[in-house]
């Protein structure tokens, strides 16, 4: 039996994985997917927001300052990529800046730093290519950028590395109330107990909280689109390039990603299919219709690709976070929408707290805190480059051009704990097939190296598990 | 940090030639860099004949082609590094490439830029729908199919009609595939007359012209893609949406010159072309860098890249030789239909019997003539019974001519009526 079964691996999950992972406890993470942040996750602004548009009073409110101040020592720790680059919300009609204001004070309840209203003339003194119909703007400059995906990866690892169990492809079909704890249903014939149940389930966190509880929940998909330019538009703007908020959300933003792409989005659209990832010709036109209102001259024929993500939302607008008071060990971290991966680290410090009053969980002595990446070759000085390739030449063949990515970085992707078994696995963890040439060049070669590594024929290797896979079988099977 | 005379950057077609060219001349000190774990290039998955008719008056495949430079190379000892990629040109002429050995620095007096290019995404024309798996660009099927010997998918939809797509609908429906329908935006086919007719007239394989793709479906795998047909602005016309089921869309959508060295090092590049800006000699704005190929703008006749290349291989080895640039340029620009030319500047002291100016029209011309202007002195007038965008073509200018009008200022080619 389990102390903790958690289930989710995305940041949510992940975050709090690591977090326990600090207690002497038995420890195991389910997600259905065959990779770790595998839904929300892997598609969103990647925004780690100041959290001056959260509610006082609410969990949104009271989590997103707090996560947001968590980043720089866990990016140093976990070694993932993060920037502190700073926000601003663009006011464009004289009568909106007492919007501006609000959000001004609203930030200053939540505890963020350094709020500032500044005129048009000064923004676009800070950020040249913003619109001249800008009349004022607020400067967060609190706001920062990460990479949700690699951030997630960080986290599982080390939760892996201090006695955290990870079962992937493993979905959760039936829980039920057993004596000291519940009993769960994975996949067809499975079944694991644990006395304690943390629900990190996203788009269907209300599935596994319906399983158990009467406080019912539902979630409601709502799809946000994107569009990824190349990296030489990377510099268009430094900060992040907000609207003014509406009820649908924080609005269309422009804004550079931690890795050097320029990001636009997203959108706004409930949906009923929780699966449906499509992006859409009217969502995409309005995205980039938005983003012109705020920046002059977006590069449009610089777009290298979109996608869409969907937020797990509910009709009350919060976090869904605690103890339910009909099933006692069930814990949820549910409904996570923005400002989810902000409030994460945050949100698994009251989770941790929780889980260690119920089980009276002890610290572990030998807890490590540190976890290196994969390494950048492509962040590497010549020196350094010539030093690894030396122990061992595989750093010294590079596959994926665009990016810079050696066969070196994508072996150990797929070696490490916790490692890719698929394209996308191997492309969440080094980058290949992100660039300009959106993976033509590379894919030969990483399918080879994944069947290779993982001792499976190339008709095998799948671009995300179940059947995406990439090959259908050797020439003239099908004559 | 190595002294090398000429550093190539590619070992395709363009280098290949060049470096032959080079050594012809004379220059030793030449080192080709290479990607790849061999030469050839994109010829190395080309198996496909119809390459050399101009060079070798024979039909060769793309493998044969290359090898015929590949064994000259090798005759003449020229040296070149394989699984070798450059990390960065700076405009001093300094190269940084890796390869397992470790980091190599080299000072060149003379680089010659032939990369070639890349296929553009689905991203760069933004396709709404499904990421599914099933959907790539058409080259990257060719070396699947080619080189690997695995097929990509079974029921094939490609979109664009340019010869890679052309080509790769023959060589789907070859390996046992169902290619259903090729795609394509404009009213016509972008690639090579022969290729529409011996890849899809002769298979059968529907071409449907001006017609585009709105939507993909598929959930794991893709399901099926929507085509509509469009108006004259390239606009989907509403009621016109087919759904067409496949398990592969093939995109043939565009070649991109890969310049991103070139840009770093500070090397002008034309917006018509995505390449390099250059002379007579093929030289870009960096004295002693020179472009070719289809980094320099993308062809359709490998044969015109070896012409092209070798010219190049002969410039950067009379600029080592010592013959700096100097003298007046005559700016050549395309108007009036004719959408880039290559060269854009001609230095006629550099000109030894005639230099060749190749050049593209952005339309289709039918018993149009095809006119060359000295300022405002037309001087060539051909009749040509029809001019495509998929076919480049080109124009002598012989010396003799830049003697007569040694004044002049600007040379424009235009289509003209009459």
């Amino acid at each position: 039996m389990y102390d903790v079964i958690i289930i989710g691996a995305g940041i949510v999950g992940s975050s709090i994985a690591r977090e326990i992972s600090k207690y002497n406890l038995k420890v195991i993470v389910v997600d259905k997917d065959l990779d770790l942040a595998s839904g929300t996750t892997k598609a969103n602004s990647a925004i780690v927001h100041a959290g001056f548009d959260a509610k006082p009073g609410t969990f949104k409110g009271e989590l997103n300052a707090k996560g947001n101040f968590m980043f720089e020592k866990l990016s140093k720790e976990l070694d993932f990529p993060f920037k502190k680059n700073g926000s601003l919300v663009l006011c464009f009609n004289e009568n909106d800046k007492k919007k501006l204001e609000l959000l001004k004070e609203q930030g200053e309840i939540n505890g963020v730093p350094g709020l500032e209203i500044l005129t048009g003339e000064d923004t676009r003194k800070m950020e040249p290519s913003i619109s001249e119909n800008v009349v004022a703007a607020l400067l967060a400059p609190s706001g920062g950028i990460v990479c949700p995906y690699e951030m997630t990866i960080a986290l599982a690892e080390n939760a892996f590395t201090n006695g955290v169990e990870f079962k992937l492809g493993s979905k959760v079909n039936d829980i039920k109330k057993i004596n000291n704890g519940y009993s769960l249903l994975l996949n067809d014939d499975e079944v694991i107990e644990s006395k304690v149940i943390i629900n990190a389930a996203g788009l269907y966190s209300d599935v596994i909280n319906n399983f158990v509880s009467d406080e019912k929940f539902n979630i409601i998909p709502r799809k946000g689109e994107y569009c990824l330019f190349d990296k030489s538009a990377g510099n268009l703007v430094k900060k992040t390039i907000f609207q003014l908020p509406t009820k649908a959300g924080k609005g269309v933003l422009v804004t550079p990603t931690v890795d050097g792409n320029l990001l636009i989005g997203p959108n706004s659209v409930n949906i009923e299919d929780k699966e449906d990832l499509d992006t859409t010709k009217e969502g995409l036109d309005y995205i980039i219709d938005k983003a012109k209102l705020s920046i002059k001259n977006i590069p449009t024929r610089q777009i290298i690709t979109s996608f869409s993500g969907l937020r797990a939302s509910n009709k009350n607008g919060d976090f869904i976070i605690g103890e339910v008071k009909d099933s006692p060990g069930f814990i949820n971290a549910a409904s996570i929408d923005s400002p989810g991966l902000t409030s994460a680290p945050a949100i698994a410090d009251v989770v941790a707290s929780i889980v260690k009053g119920i089980l009276k969980a002890t610290s572990k002595e030998n807890f490590i805190r540190e976890r290196k990446g994969i390494v950048k070759f492509r962040e590497l000085s010549n020196k350094e480059r010539n030093a690894l390739i030396k122990s061992n030449p595989e750093y010294g063949r590079i596959v994926c051009r665009c990016e810079v990515i050696t066969e070196g970085e994508i072996k150990d992707s797929i070696r490490r704990p916790l490692g890719a078994k698929t394209i996308d696995g191997v492309k969440k963890r080094t980058r290949a097939g992100m660039g300009r040439c959106q993976a033509g060049f590379c894919t030969s070669r990483v399918l080879d190296i994944l069947s290779k590594e993982l001792n499976i024929p190339v008709t095998k290797v799948t671009k995300f598990g179940k059947n995406s896979n990439l090959l259908i079988g050797k020439n003239k099977e099908n004559l | 940090m190595k002294d090398i005379d000429i550093v190539i950057i590619g070992g395709g077609p363009a280098g290949l030639a060049a470096s032959i060219a080079a050594k012809d001349e004379g220059i030793e000190n030449i080192l080709i860099l290479e990607r790849e774990a061999q030469l050839g290039g994109i010829l190395n998955q080309c198996i496909h004949n119809g390459f050399g008719l101009h060079t070798f008056k024979e039909e060769l495949t793309g493998p044969e082609y290359a090898s015929r430079f590949i064994d000259k190379v090798n005759e003449h000892k020229i040296p070149y590094v394989l699984n070798t990629t450059v990390l960065e040109i700076t405009k001093d002429k300094i190269i940084t490439a890796v390869n397992e050995d470790g980091i190599i620095e080299l000072r060149a007096k003379a680089i010659i830029l032939a990369m070639g290019c890349r296929e553009r995404p689905r991203g760069a024309i933004n396709i709404p729908g499904s990421r599914c798996a099933g959907i790539l660009t058409a080259g990257a099927a060719q070396k699947f199919v080619n080189i690997e010997g695995y097929m990509p998918g079974k029921e094939v939809v490609i979109l664009g009609s340019g010869d890679i797509g052309l080509i790769m609908a023959r060589r789907m429906t070859f390996e046992g595939a169902n290619v259903k329908a090729v795609v394509e935006l404009l009213p016509y086919s972008s690639g090579l007359k022969r290729n529409v007719v011996q890849c899809l007239d002769d298979y059968n394989i529907p071409l449907k012209l001006s017609h585009t793709i709105i939507n993909i479906k598929g959930k794991d795998r893709l399901e099926g893609v929507v085509i509509s047909k469009v108006d004259e602005n390239k606009q989907p016309i509403k009621g016109t949406e087919e759904l067409i089921s496949c398990d592969t869309l093939l995109l043939s959508v565009g070649l991109v010159p890969e310049n991103e060295l070139s840009q770093n090092a500070g090397v002008n590049l034309s917006p018509v072309t995505g390449g390099a800006i250059v002379n007579e000699s093929l030289e870009t704005n960096i004295e002693g860098v020179f472009a070719c190929g289809n980094v320099l703008h993308v062809h359709d006749l490998v044969d015109n890249v070896s012409l092209e290349s070798s010219n190049a291989g002969r410039c950067a080895a009379s600029y080592v030789k010592d013959d700096k640039r100097s003298g007046e340029y005559i700016k050549v620009s395309g108007v009036q239909g004719v959408r880039y030319t290559v060269p854009a500047l001609i230095n006629s002291s550099k000109v030894n019997n005639s230099t060749t100016i190749r050049f593209r029209v952005g339309e289709v011309f039918k018993e149009n003539y095809v006119s060359l202007y000295f300022d405002h002195t037309r001087v060539i007038h051909i009749k040509k019974k029809i001019l495509s965008p998929g076919e480049m073509e080109e124009l002598k200018v012989t010396k003799v001519l830049l003697n007569k009008y040694s004044n002049c200022k600007e040379i424009t080619i235009k289509i003209e009526k009459e």
